[in-house]
């Protein structure tokens, strides 16, 4: 049977199947109360306020939508690089890029203020405004993902999957470009204002959204009792740890040229230094955790699949720190209106903001994660997205064709 | 054959209670109440009541962009002046009950009704004199 | 001190074309934000006339309203115009946290780090003429009307807060709860985003705006309001002879509220 054509098949599903998916709803339901709370009261009951504007909903939403520009990386390491051993899993890619951008966005659009005002926003388009142009690229991102899982999964249309398999790449790398110039075109606000911000998000993209698509290939394969071969897992740990390394040189240079600006001295020494709470999530979450342990793991000699794993749990533990401290630490910093002079009002003037994420906000944030995961598990079933076998004579034989 | 008939027969009974049942509680008024229309300071309003019920809420859109963007005030229409002679007398308000004047008739017809999120729905809290119209 | 009035047209005028180029592409009509709005109800409303004969006053172009600030007649401690700017836009301390309550204008109390030397100020919308709210703002919900006052349409505001995240003067303040005691005449309720609207209810009435009018009662005379591009008034008299400065010029916004003595 060399050079027989990989068997796609659904997975089968059975009780553990069920308690995964109502956790989901368990989830989803929190998700939806605490929707409706904030809906009802304002968000008078969630941590945020007139200094922290962007709290708890925002971190989940943009680690979400950035993880879905890289949960893409397999699928474009396929088409795009040409790297057939990839192939096999550019489905499941494609579909966890879609789960994952739809998370993120349920939760950031449940955030608004004015929640219902849904169509105002589908109508209404400023194209100076970055979020105007985000909602073109996400939406995009939707449709030409969607195609190109199409083109994928449909047997007639396969010949054009790599053309779509091109445009989803070029497609995210700008859907990205455009999430981090979100916070890069922040002119005022000295944690921001940063073209850096742009290329920065899409490295860590890479690592955030090949972590996530590690864990789910890996879960999917156990669940379903596909064994896992080495011989992928062994390749994208390579290339995982090529992101993390990555990630951690677009930080160093982010900070090391803000320490270049004098005026950037106070917020680089807060976030660095003495931002409490920032500084800890800096140091220990996103740097410790989120970089060099995952590169320890996936580096040291004798890496076992378990290893590897262990390296995308703490990849994704550091991006949720490297998302607090982008855009609440960026926040806590108060605007310096009067160099020069030390200013204090009514109004948190001069004074470092403090947050508390309430327990509403974490719920929306985590509703969004169901949400994403709740696509994931249903699509396992009802589409042909996973290979029959995943061990390495499979995909090697593909591979060698 | 026989019970083919009896059935047919059947569904034109129920049908026929049906309708007349319906008909019935269209008469005198339906399961849910009217909507009070109660002027509370009648007078002329600024177009003919068919046209006011229909198209009220475009002159409003209307006029409110005009009034944020262009900054044209003392128009004809006005949110406001709708306001000054629709509002209870009891509460000041046309929100409160199904008996005030907007909240009758969007709980009739089940539109929700958005102005009063950020508009003031009750009369007499006007400092300067909004009904009075532009001083120079 | 001054920056010239025009500094940041031409980027504006750059992105707009930009913007509109890739508009067109995509098969969009673009309009200015709110003037669609406007395109829109027209065709609605040939039925009856809105305007009556009384309506005169409508934004002009050929003013551009503003502020001078003179810091060193700006008491240390009075809020006469914190609180004029609360009676007069119905602005009560909210049920939450102090943190998310609005303030449309607040007293800064400024002490130079190498002297000691003390300032006081208020702080409010500046009124830029290339306001980044405006450019950030998704809908076209933050708007700036053709005389100059930068406004928020609560009829287009979605709650998004990036113009919190974009305005360098903190002038925004988000609507975290219910509302029932608003002024008829200044709507404002939960899930928007607000600002100093430089009383453009009253500004339209040929009235000046309230914190001016308080200042002036309390013999400060601190606060000037007036037409900056008619240099027969006050304000532009004195623009023209006495050093003024703008807070955050380097940003090139061409604030409309300009302050002395800093």
């Amino acid at each position: 049977m060399a050079g027989a054509a990989i068997t796609f098949r659904e997975i089968e599903g059975r009780h553990g199947y069920y308690g995964l998916l109502a956790v989901c709803g368990i989830f989803l339901a929190l998700g939806a109360y605490a929707y409706f709370q904030m809906e009802h009261y304002g968000h008078i009951i969630t941590g945020m306020d007139n200094q922290i504007v962007w709290g708890m909903p925002h971190v989940f939403a943009l680690f979400l939508i950035v993880a879905a520009s890289g949960a893409l990386n397999v699928a474009s390491t396929a088409s795009v690089f040409g790297k057939s051993i990839y192939k096999p899993l550019a489905p499941l890619s494609a579909l966890l890029a879609l789960a994952l951008m739809a998370g993120g966005l349920a939760v950031l659009m449940l955030d608004l203020g004015r929640s219902d005002r849904m169509i105002v926003a589908a109508t209404h388009y400023n194209f100076k405004s970055m979020f105007s142009l985000n909602v073109f690229l996400y939406t995009g991102f939707f449709t030409i993902v969607g195609i190109y899982l199409w083109f994928m999964l449909e047997r007639r249309m396969n010949p054009w999957s790599k053309a779509a398999g091109v445009a989803a790449f070029i497609w995210r790398l700008t859907l990205t470009t455009g999430t981090g110039s979100v916070f890069g075109l922040l002119v005022a606000r000295e944690a921001y204002q940063s073209a850096l911000l742009a290329p920065m998000f899409i490295v860590l993209s890479f690592a955030y959204g090949t972590a996530l698509f590690l864990l789910t290939l890996a879960a999917a394969s156990a669940a379903s009792k596909r064994p896992l071969g080495d011989a992928i897992t062994g390749r994208l740990k390579n290339l995982l740890a090529t992101f993390v390394a990555a990630s951690l040189y677009f930080v160093a240079i982010f900070h090391l040229t803000n320490l270049y600006y004098m005026r950037n001295h106070g917020v680089e020494h807060f976030i660095l230094i003495n931002g409490g709470i920032f500084t800890g999530l800096f140091w220990i979450g996103q740097i410790a955790i989120g970089g060099i342990l995952p590169l320890l793991l996936l580096l040291l000699p004798g890496v076992t699949l378990s290893r590897i794993l262990t390296a995308c749990v703490a990849i994704v533990i550091g991006g949720l720190a490297q998302m607090y401290v982008t855009i609440i630490g960026g926040q806590a910093w108060p605007l310096d209106m009067f160099p020069g002079y030390t200013a204090s009002s009514s109004f948190f003037d001069g004074v470092i903001h403090s947050y508390a994420p309430s327990l509403v906000e974490i719920l929306l944030g985590l509703g969004g994660v169901a949400i994403a995961a709740s696509i994931v598990i249903v699509a396992l079933k009802l589409l042909r997205l996973l290979p029959e076998k995943l061990d390495n004579a499979t995909l090697d034989l593909h591979h060698a064709k | 054959m026989i019970s083919t008939v009896l059935s047919r027969l059947g569904l034109a009974i129920v049908l026929g209670f049906g309708l007349s049942a319906w008909a019935a509680v269209a008469a005198d008024g339906g399961r849910v109440p009217k909507p009070v229309v109660k002027i509370e300071r009648p007078g002329q309003c600024v177009a003919p009541p068919e046209v006011i019920r229909r198209t009220h809420m475009d002159l409003l859109v209307h006029q409110r962009d005009r009034t944020v963007h262009l900054g044209e005030r003392g128009a004809k229409i006005s949110l406001n002046g709708c306001i000054a002679c629709h509002a209870s007398k009891t509460t000041g308000s046309v929100l409160g009950s199904n008996e005030n004047f907007c909240q009758s008739c969007h709980a009739y017809v089940a539109v929700k009704l958005d102005c009063f999120e950020c508009h003031q729905p009750k009369t007499g809290l006007i400092k300067s004199a909004v009904t009075a119209g532009a001083k120079p | 001190m001054s920056e010239p009035q025009k500094s940041g047209s031409g980027r504006r005028d750059f992105l707009g074309a930009t913007a509109a180029a890739t508009a067109a592409g995509l098969g969009f009509t673009v309009l200015a934000p709110g003037m669609q709005l406007i395109k829109f109800a027209e065709a609605n409303t040939n039925t009856v006339n809105t305007a009556s004969a009384a309506t005169t006053h409508t934004a002009s172009a050929k003013v551009r309203w503003g502020m001078l600030i003179d810091t060193t007649r700006c008491a240390t401690g009075c809020t006469d115009c914190v609180t004029a700017c609360a009676t007069e836009n119905a602005i009560q301390p909210g049920s939450g946290r102090p943190g998310q309550s609005s303030q449309w204008i607040r007293k800064i109390e400024l002490k130079e780090q190498a002297t000691g030397r003390e300032i006081s100020l208020p702080m409010m919308c500046q009124h830029c003429a290339d306001a980044p709210c405006v450019d950030v703002c998704p809908t076209g919900a933050s708007f700036k009307r053709a005389d100059g006052i930068v406004l928020v349409d609560r009829h287009s505001c979605i709650g998004c807060r990036y113009c919190m995240m974009a305005c360098p003067y903190k002038a925004r303040s988000f609507v975290h709860e219910e509302l029932t005691q608003q002024n008829p005449e200044v709507p404002r309720g939960k899930g928007c985003v607000e600002s100093c609207t430089l009383c453009v209810h009253r500004v339209d009435k040929g009235q000046e705006p309230a914190c001016v009018e308080a200042c002036s009662k309390g013999d400060h005379t601190a606060m000037l309001f007036g037409d900056l591009n008619d240099p027969a008034s006050e304000i532009a008299k004195r623009i023209a002879t006495t050093a003024t400065s703008q807070v955050r010029a380097d940003l090139r916004l061409d604030p409309g509220v300009r302050f002395q003595g800093i």
